[in-house]
């Protein structure tokens, strides 16, 4: 274990990340913590991002808690998740307040519905990636489809679509795996 | 009124946070089908507004409930729907870290992974399906979300040139 870092330098540390992350902060965050400041090896990286991966909840934001936590205990995670997430709120809160003021402009409007377009491209990109490795396996293909067909199609709220699709699923994997 | 409604806010991003499977993503159709479809807090159109605004601007992609949270109750909406949607998973994420620094145990880990991926993969594409019918209203935001995501999938483009690109398109265009 490398020495335990401070509040302060988790809350510096992840402010960066925040501030730069453009689009996706995990890229960012992993040349922060791996390259440059050498606080975990790519190897313990991948580990704890697939922890946060395998539980609820904002993958990136658990990475900071998780980490934070781990380094620093209760006041290291919320030193790590504030840092994370000041800078981004407070910049969407003056958007959400530039939006209430502008955002009926025509020229505004317009670019709204262009970027808002745009938006749901990169959702369903994203999508994509996540979704096409994956589906090379039955089971996989026949949950996903279901999932996606109870949660667009039927509009069931999501309580009761991970309900029915999580033990499903859960059981399917426990018995293929090693 | 305002503190009813922070309860209200609270209470909804706080069940949605532990609801998060694979990310925050996974959550928009919930998300949209209460905040526009019950609560008419806002109209479908703003809503594929938001998420792209909250895409555009730097952090993590949970910023679309700020953004909404704003759009409802000013600045206080706006920090309450984060800490409601950050903190429940946030706090878990970190006990099962501090606990599995201890005992490093691959197999459960391995199983739910396995198991969340095709739940994520479906609720993302209905994610974007949810957007994608609120956004595209002719055959040009159409074209747009197409390709937008055929350049996401296929290439390192970075999405700020892509938003930036769909937004010209939109003044000049729309």
């Amino acid at each position: 274990m490398p020495p335990r870092l401070t509040r302060t330098q988790l809350f510096t540390g992840f402010f960066q990340a925040g501030i730069m992350g453009f689009g996706g902060v995990l890229p960012i965050i992993r040349r922060l913590m791996v390259d440059e400041k050498c606080w975990l090896t790519q190897m313990e990286f991948n580990e704890l991002f697939s922890l946060c991966q395998s539980l609820p909840g904002a993958n990136v934001v658990n990475l900071s808690f998780a980490f934070g936590a781990r380094e620093a205990g209760i006041t290291g995670a919320a030193a790590a998740a504030l840092g994370l997430l000041c800078a981004p709120v407070c910049i969407v809160l003056g958007l959400a307040w530039l939006y209430g003021q502008y955002g009926a402009l025509p020229t505004v409007r317009h670019a709204l519905l262009g970027l808002a377009a745009t938006a749901a491209g990169l959702a369903l990109g994203s999508g994509l990636r996540i979704a096409v490795p994956i589906l090379t396996l039955p089971r996989n293909v026949l949950l996903a489809v279901a999932v996606y067909g109870l949660a667009f199609g039927l509009h069931l709220s999501l309580p009761l679509i991970v309900l029915l699709a999580l033990p499903v699923s859960l059981l399917l994997a426990w018995r293929a795996a090693p | 009124m305002s503190l009813n409604m922070l309860g209200q806010i609270a209470a909804l991003f706080g069940k949605l946070s532990l609801l998060a499977v694979g990310g925050a993503n996974s959550t928009v159709p919930e998300i949209a089908r209460i905040t526009v479809g019950e609560k008419h807090w806002l109209t479908a159109s703003q809503f594929s507004q938001f998420y792209a605004i909250a895409n555009a601007a730097p952090g993590p992609n949970v910023m679309i409930v700020t953004m909404l949270g704003a759009h409802v109750a000013g600045i206080a909406g706006g920090l309450v729907a984060t800490a409601a949607m950050v903190l429940p998973a946030g706090i878990a994420a970190a006990i099962v870290a501090c606990q599995f620094n201890k005992h490093r145990e691959a197999r459960w880990r391995h199983v739910a992974q396995a198991s969340l991926l095709p739940i994520t993969a479906g609720l993302v594409l209905a994610a974007a399906c949810v957007l994608a019918r609120q956004s595209d209203t002719g055959w040009l935001t159409a074209a747009l979300t197409l390709l937008t995501a055929l350049c996401t999938w296929r290439t390192r483009l970075h999405p700020l040139w892509l938003l930036g690109a769909g937004a010209l398109a939109g003044i000049l265009f729309l």
